[in-house]
This record gives structure tokens, C-alpha cells and sequence, in this order.
């Protein structure tokens, strides 16, 4: 964009990045000698420190959720219909944080950052990340902003996932969580989805095992499958019919096998523009972040006990037409909350665009948030 | 306190404190919001209507979106003290279906409906025409009402499905309760309270 700047926009905003210089073990048992996450803020925090809002992203997002980086920025950040000025999450009254995760390729420690063992990239070796590493992360973060608790963590997909752990690990650090399309754990669909997008990419003759990098070249046509059929899975039946239809883009068919229905040559840009974006060893990080996402794991594959300590006051939305977390799933998690006598509200928005949903604007999405956010605003201490 | 209904009165005189209350059909949550402040329940509204999950927020209540007639899935055995349905029975597709869900989720169950044996209604019938009175203010052809009943027929299924009424009120149009209500109460209760049990 943008030849001015919205009045409902944040404006320009820019990213900073906080160094840990100690060494952090993950999950899956593998030590980081040191980390960075880079991270944009929104809105001013409070003298108390008690009106911070942790905002986590989805797969293929980043920390920056809002505003503009530069007046030569295309669009604004990912969840800007949402956060900023007098939007539902409104930049006037609370302190917004988001860092891309770690394992990002958007500024945080990845695999394209040096690993300080080899001097080269991690590449490959870059460790696998869990949403629980993401979420013992941010709080590292928040110690060093000095936020104690969140009034509120929130997010979408991936970031719903993320809201939802924060309020098992540190039930004393979260008042709310804000679930939004997202799942409890991962179906047999939703991990074969995410096999066929990992073994596009590695499957691609440039992927080097990880290390393409050093051969200066990136699996293109790896990324742009994943992306591909990931964007597939994100829209719906009825919105992809409602853009595409069966429309040609030369109004004839012509028995070859060149680009013909729009919705291929639409899947073809979504790809092709992906790949100078992403990096494909974060993507395949991310997919399988989502994959071993599972908290009731732990407790028996019991969700309700997993839930058991939680203190946090929840607010879960799922979206009609969403098959990649469809209600239903959403509504486990609501069961198992309501079982433990948690504290929860549950929405389904009627929405047809599918997954993508919870980035697009929609009314009744909108005036949920709205009211829930005045009890947001009354938990700021 | 805020004024409410007398109807929602009597349901909080018969709720004791700090029991766990499902209120099925929520509506706006004023019930359980009542229900939080004055008996300190805790409490989750179920509601369909988008409008209503919002003014249901906005009264501070717990509220869960979903769609009554597919029956209660997401809902334990025996997990609430109380299952509530105010106004909301006559409305139903499978009355008799969600009575037996009420009863299988709560330890106890409390529904309020509008007496269709109402003296006004009769006389409706009486001169040919379908009752449309305060109770029930719409016309036959769209009114939400589909399983109208009178304090006897509600009685007599109880007694088919062993249900057991552990307390009645019966109230006229302003949710009083007076004498006369109760001397004839088929006749002349507008609006009927019903607290029922499993047998």
C-alpha cells in the first residue's frame, strides 16, 4: 500500500529482536547454545505491567501481526483487520505482543540462522520445536519485557494451539485464552496432509537434504506444492466454488495440460509467491510442531486432565465451514474445559471461507470479540 | 439486584447455593446471571442465536453455541445439579427426546412452558380460532411454539417417561402466583413451573 496510512491502522511499526545468551534444551531433548526472537509490540503497556496480550501465530506467520513496516509494504500484517485502533483487540487499551516462533525464518533463530558449532546454517539440523518449546520461549520474552502475567494470550490455528498450552504450562501467567480455529490435536487427515506437503518439498531435487543453502538454490517447486495444497486445505468447498466456479481463463478448454481453470492458475500465484517468502526447513518445522501437538498426551489421553490446573478464563471460535479444524474439534476442547468446570464461552461463527476464516472480516466474529473484550479489560488488574 | 422475572424468581428459590446449573436455550443469560449472583451457581447457558451468545457475554455468563435438538453429546451423565429449559419446551422438534437428555445430564430437572389449558386459550378454541393470547402472542402459522401442551398432558408424560414432579408453580401472565392459580390450576395458570427427577 499504502499511499496514507488507514485510521484504523496501527501505522508503521517495527520489528526488535531480544538475544538469549543462555542455552535453552527443547522438548525433544536438543540444547540451542543461544537463541534470538524478533518480535513487534502494539499499544502502550500499562504502569502495572497487567494489560500485555500475548498474540501467537499460525504456520506460516509472523510477528507482524499489525500495521504497516514500510509506506512501501503491499498489505498490512497478517491479523490487521483485528488488532489495532478501536478493532476488537484495540491497540488504545492493551499492550500486543507477537514474536515469530522459534525455528521462524521472519528474524528468529531458524534453520537459515548460523549455527554456532559449524558456522554455517542449521539447515537441517536445526532441532525440532513444540508448541510447548514456543510457549516456555515467549515466556522467556516476557520476562524480559517484564510481564508477569498476560491478560489475555490469543491466537488462530497454530496460534490457538499455543493459547491453549500457555494456559496448561503457566496457569498463573494467563487470566484468558483466546482459542480461535484450532484443534486439540491433530487428526490422521490433518498429519497426512502436512506428510504429502513435507515429502513435496523434500522430495525436490534442490532440497540438499536441508542444506541448500550452501548450493544456493531453494526447493521452489517443493514450497510451492506444500503451499499449494496447505492453501486448498485453508478455503472451502463453497468459497472456492463462489471465486473460481469452473471459470477458464480463455473461456475454452483446449485439451492440453497448460494452466486452464482459474483456480489452477490461482494455486499457481499462491505458490509461486510463497516461495520467495517462507523457507522450506521452517516449514517443515512448523508441520511438524502441529503434528506431535498434543496435550493431552500426557495425561492419559485424557484432555480434561491435561486441563485440570488451568486457570485461565476461555474463549473458544470455531468457523462453519472450517474442515482443517472444523467445529467439532473445537467443541472437544469446550467438553473437556466444561468437564473440569472451567471456565469457557463457545462460538461458531457461520462464516464460508473456510479456515481462513478467522483472518477475514466478519460481523458476528467481530461483535463476540467486542463483548468479550470488556471482560479482557475488566481482568487488567 | 436486578429486576427480574417472578417466574425466574421461583426458579432461584428452588435452586440451592453453589450447585451447578445448565441452562438449556439460555436466551439473553439474564437466568443465569441472576442465578450467579444470587444463589452463586456455577453455570453454563446453551443457545443457538448468535445475538443471544453475544447479550449473553455482555451479562457475564458462560455460554456455549449449539444447537439443543441434536441432543446433549458434549454433556456427561449426572455432570449438572440442574438442566433448566425455561420457555423453551414447546418450542422443540423431540420434546419428549430432550426431557430424557435434561434428566440424564442433571440430577434434577426444571422446564417452564406456557399452559395451552389456559381458560383464554380454551375460549380461543371454543370460537374456532387458535389461541393467540399474551402467553402465546403469535399466529398458527408462525409461531415457534409446535408442541403447545396443558399442565395435564405435561403430567401425564411424566408419568409415562417416570418422571418424577418434585415441585410445581403455576403463575399468570405477570409470573404472579396467587390462590385461585392453584384451586384450578389447569385452567387458570398461564405459565407452568415444573421441577422433575429420573425415577
Amino acid at each position: 500500500m499504502p499511499n496514507s496510512i488507514p485510521d484504523d491502522s496501527i501505522g508503521l511499526v517495527s520489528p526488535e529482536t531480544h538475544h538469549f545468551d543462555q542455552a535453552i534444551t527443547l522438548e525433544g531433548g536438543f540444547t540451542l547454545p543461544e537463541f534470538g526472537l524478533i518480535y513487534e509490540t502494539y499499544g502502550e503497556l500499562n504502569t502495572n505491567h497487567s494489560n500485555a496480550i500475548l498474540v501467537c501465530h499460525a504456520l506460516s506467520g509472523d510477528q507482524h501481526v499489525a500495521g504497516y513496516n514500510s509506506l512501501e509494504d503491499k498489505k498490512p500484517g497478517w491479523w490487521n483487520a483485528y488488532i489495532g485502533p478501536g478493532k476488537p483487540f484495540d491497540t488504545d487499551k492493551f499492550f500486543f505482543i507477537c514474536c515469530n516462533n522459534l525455528g521462524g525464518c521472519k528474524g528468529s533463530t531458524g534453520p537459515m540462522s548460523n549455527n554456532p558449532t559449524t558456522n554455517k546454517p542449521y539447515g537441517r539440523d536445526f532441532p525440532i520445536v513444540t508448541v510447548s518449546d514456543w510457549v516456555t520461549t515467549q515466556a522467556m520474552l516476557a520476562d524480559k519485557l517484564g510481564i508477569n502475567k498476560f491478560v489475555a494470550v490469543i491466537g488462530g490455528s497454530l496460534g490457538g494451539m499455543q493459547a491453549l498450552q500457555w494456559a496448561i504450562n503457566y496457569p498463573n501467567r494467563v487470566q484468558h485464552s483466546i482459542v480461535i480455529a484450532a484443534a486439540p490435536k491433530l487428526s490422521a487427515q490433518n498429519i497426512g496432509f502436512n506428510e504429502v506437503a513435507r515429502q513435496a518439498i523434500s522430495s525436490d531435487p534442490d532440497f540438499h537434504d536441508g542444506h541448500y543453502y550452501e548450493h544456493n538454490v531453494i526447493p521452489r517447486r517443493g514450497i510451492k506444492l506444500a503451499r499449494m495444497l496447505g492453501h486448498i486445505t485453508y478455503l472451502s468447498d463453497e468459497s472456492m466454488r463462489a471465486k473460481f466456479g469452473r471459470e477458464l481463463r480463455e473461456g475454452k478448454i483446449n485439451f492440453n495440460f497448460e494452466t486452464e481453470f482459474q483456480v489452477e492458475s490461482y494455486l499457481r500465484y499462491q505458490g509461486e509467491s510463497f516461495v520467495d517468502q517462507f523457507d522450506a526447513n521452517t516449514y517443515l518445522l512448523m508441520t511438524k510442531a502441529l503434528d506431535y501437538f498434543d496435550p493431552a498426551k500426557k495425561h492419559n489421553d485424557n484432555l480434561a486432565e491435561a486441563l485440570k490446573n488451568v486457570l485461565a478464563r476461555f474463549l473458544v471460535i470455531s468457523f462453519t465451514s472450517d474442515w482443517r479444524f472444523a467445529p467439532e474439534r473445537s467443541r472437544e476442547m469446550v467438553k473437556a474445559l466444561l468437564d473440569t468446570n472451567k471456565s469457557v464461552t463457545y462460538s461458531e461463527i457461520k462464516a464460508n471461507q473456510g479456515h481462513d476464516a478467522f483472518l477475514i472480516p466478519n460481523d458476528d466474529y467481530k461483535n463476540i470479540l467486542y463483548s468479550y473484550m470488556k471482560h479482557v479489560e475488566d481482568s487488567v488488574e | 439486584m436486578k429486576s427480574i422475572r417472578a417466574e425466574l424468581k421461583t426458579i432461584a428459590n428452588w435452586i440451592k447455593p453453589n450447585s451447578r446449573v445448565l441452562d438449556l436455550g439460555c436466551g439473553k443469560g439474564e437466568l443465569l446471571s441472576y442465578l450467579q449472583e444470587s444463589q452463586n451457581v456455577t453455570g453454563y447457558g446453551v443457545e443457538i442465536e448468535q445475538d443471544n451468545i453475544v447479550a449473553s457475554i455482555d451479562n457475564n455468563i458462560n455460554v456455549i453455541q449449539a444447537d439443543i435438538e441434536q441432543g446433549l453429546i458434549g454433556f456427561e451423565d449426572n455432570s449438572f445439579d440442574y438442566v433448566i429449559m425455561t420457555q423453551t419446551l414447546q418450542a422443540l422438534r423431540n420434546t419428549d427426546v430432550i426431557l430424557e437428555e435434561m434428566l440424564r445430564v442433571g440430577r434434577e430437572g426444571i422446564v417452564t412452558f406456557p399452559n395451552f389449558g389456559h381458560w383464554r386459550s380454551r375460549l380461543n378454541i371454543l370460537f374456532g380460532h387458535m389461541p393467540i393470547t399474551k402467553a402465546l402472542p403469535n399466529t398458527w402459522y408462525n409461531t415457534p411454539n409446535i408442541h403447545l401442551c396443558t399442565l395435564i398432558d405435561f403430567e401425564d408424560l411424566c408419568k409415562e417417561k417416570n418422571f418424577k414432579i418434585l415441585q410445581r408453580s403455576i403463575v399468570d401472565r405477570q409470573h404472579r402466583n396467587n390462590a385461585f392459580n392453584n384451586l384450578f390450576p389447569n385452567l387458570l395458570g398461564e405459565i407452568a413451573l415444573y421441577r422433575i427427577q429420573k425415577l
